[in-house]
């Protein structure tokens, strides 16, 4: 058994076969997840109860509505453009995928001689691909918007282009902080060498910050934190950014003309990207899948991975306590927040963050 | 080195599909009879140079390819479009214009001075030492090339003084 794996493993094309067959399964059982997570938790909040009926604790509701989805008429209204409105449902889900493929769900696994990164790709460079997929996610909504020929989606569309262009600008320099900082970290480095790979940002998070607190790169850059979440929110179009789907303006936005799966579709896009960006600031800001180790037999190796799924979950939570919490923003309040907040504050943190770099690494400009 | 040779290097092939899909797609860019259409051909232009960067093992520059021309440029493209002509379902307005002809023998100069100008300045040489990783294209550019790189942004800088004065309101009149 041993052996076989290891023959597998061993094999480029069939380890990245099982990765990414892995991911698939992991992203859609987890969206499947995360709508029954987010209804029980609003619900709770609301004094309600929630979906409680199928299966225990109602776990089985989301799966009982995939399927009633599935098997509804895909009604498709006659002004539409056919390709592109039959094409955005699958260009919502490629870059949800394929960010996924990046993140590190826990630590290396030796079967035998070899080593099985739990991580789709390492790429040297997945930050970047991370903002670029994430930036390409938004043709999804546009298309759809503006393929379904009528007024409400594309009003819709036109909203997701301006907030998803102004908030992943905030994002991306918020980023910048962490992409100095964990170069600087590498230990024995010389100045120039950085890092922009995710496993190798895990691993420089290994150490402690002060005495018992590890060293995630939270507690060193809590400004980029604070900044990526709240740009991260408007991204995945949660409320209090749910401009681009606000049922109380614009009818369902971007996706008023679509039914059955298709629909459905946008709805799975949109939680794997809530669990994509989640997982995406565990790695950067907390330390992704380091934790306690325990040293059990066999099954030592899911323990990484229950840290990353833990502090995952604790992120997601957050995004449906501040969904529960705030009510929906105004477009002028939306546009003020980025453009008048959130960049000049992520680039006034970037400032204070490379001067105290910089007195850090050279020392006081008089010394 | 012959058709077959040539052919029977995956590379090459890789590149012929890709080179034809991108003229493919910038032939449908000012062919289309539909703004949208156009932007969107465009992406698919964008994302082979994308590609053709992937291929030169230069990774650094075909995302950041991806994230600012596809993920920002033709996203305020698309915008703009969809805020000024707004054509939902077929195109009214006529984008055909009658100098198409002249047009196209310019872009046709162009792109031959251009081909002809690279070719003879590489001819059979292979580009070695190419600059190819992030690292490297950070040391190239802020150390050798940094006068350029800064006037480039001089460029945008008033590229974005100007949007704004024409965008903002006189309070005098």
């Amino acid at each position: 058994m041993t052996h076989f794996l290891e023959t597998v493993f061993q094999s480029v094309f069939w380890s990245a076969v099982i990765k990414v067959v892995f991911v698939f399964a992991l992203l859609l059982l987890t969206a499947l997840i995360l709508v029954w997570f987010e209804r029980r938790v609003v619900a709770f909040m609301q004094n309600r109860v929630g979906p409680n009926r199928a299966g225990p604790f109602g776990i089985l509701q989301t799966l009982a509505d995939g399927l009633k989805l599935l098997f509804k008429e895909g009604i498709r209204p006659r002004k539409v453009e056919v390709g592109l409105y039959l094409a955005a449902p699958i260009m919502a889900m490629i870059p949800a995928f394929l960010i996924f493929l990046m993140v590190p769900i826990g630590a290396p696994i030796h079967i035998g001689e070899t080593t099985v990164t739990l991580q789709g790709a390492d790429l040297n460079i997945a930050l970047l691909f991370v903002l670029a997929m994430s930036s390409i996610a938004v043709y999804a909504i546009v298309l759809a918007g503006w393929a379904s020929g009528s007024k409400y989606p594309l009003l819709g569309g036109i909203r997701a282009t301006a907030q998803m262009i102004s908030y992943e600008a905030a994002m991306g320099l918020a980023l910048v902080p962490v992409v100095v900082f964990a170069s600087s970290q590498i230990a024995g480095g010389s100045l120039g060498v950085g890092t922009m790979s995710f496993s190798r940002i895990v691993a420089l998070q290994a150490g402690s910050f002060r005495g018992p607190v590890p060293g995630w790169f939270v507690f060193s850059l809590l400004p980029s934190f604070v900044i990526f979440f709240t740009a991260a929110i408007a991204e995945t179009n949660r409320a209090p950014f749910d401009l681009v789907e606000a049922e109380s303006e614009i009818v369902g936005g971007y996706h008023t003309e679509y039914s059955g799966f298709r629909f459905a579709i946008f709805f799975l896009a949109e939680y794997i990207n809530m669990f994509n960006l989640s997982a995406i600031a565990v790695t950067l800001f907390f330390g992704g899948w380091l934790g306690p180790g325990a040293d059990l037999p066999y099954v030592g190796w899911l323990v990484p991975i229950f840290w990353f799924l833990l502090k995952t979950y604790a992120l997601l939570f957050l995004f449906v306590w501040i969904r529960a919490t705030l009510p929906r923003l105004r477009y002028d309040q939306l546009m003020t927040l980025g453009w008048k907040w959130l960049i000049p504050l992520s680039l006034a943190w970037l400032v204070v963050f490379v001067l105290l770099q910089g007195v850090r690494v050279f020392g006081m400009p008089w010394s | 080195m012959d058709w077959g040779n040539w052919f029977s290097d995956a590379n090459n092939v890789v590149f012929l599909v890709v080179a034809l899909v991108m003229v493919a797609a910038s032939v449908r860019v000012v062919t289309s009879p539909n703004v949208v259409h156009s932007a969107l051909m465009l992406v698919i232009a964008l994302a082979g140079a994308a590609g053709l960067f992937l291929m030169l093992g230069a990774e650094f520059v075909a995302w950041t390819l991806v994230l600012v021309y596809i993920g920002a440029v033709i996203v305020l493209f698309l915008f703009g479009i969809m805020i000024t002509r707004a054509p939902t379902g077929r195109d009214p307005g006529r984008l055909d214009h009658a100098r198409r002809w002249p047009a196209a023998v310019v872009a046709l100069g162009t792109f031959v001075t251009i081909a002809t100008v690279t070719t003879l300045a590489f001819e059979d040489r292979p580009v070695s030492g190419a600059v190819t990783s992030g690292g490297d294209l950070g040391e190239v550019l802020f150390n050798r090339y940094v006068i350029p790189f800064e006037a480039v942004s001089f460029v945008l800088l008033a590229a974005l003084i100007g949007g704004i004065v024409l965008a903002r309101k006189d309070p005098e009149r």
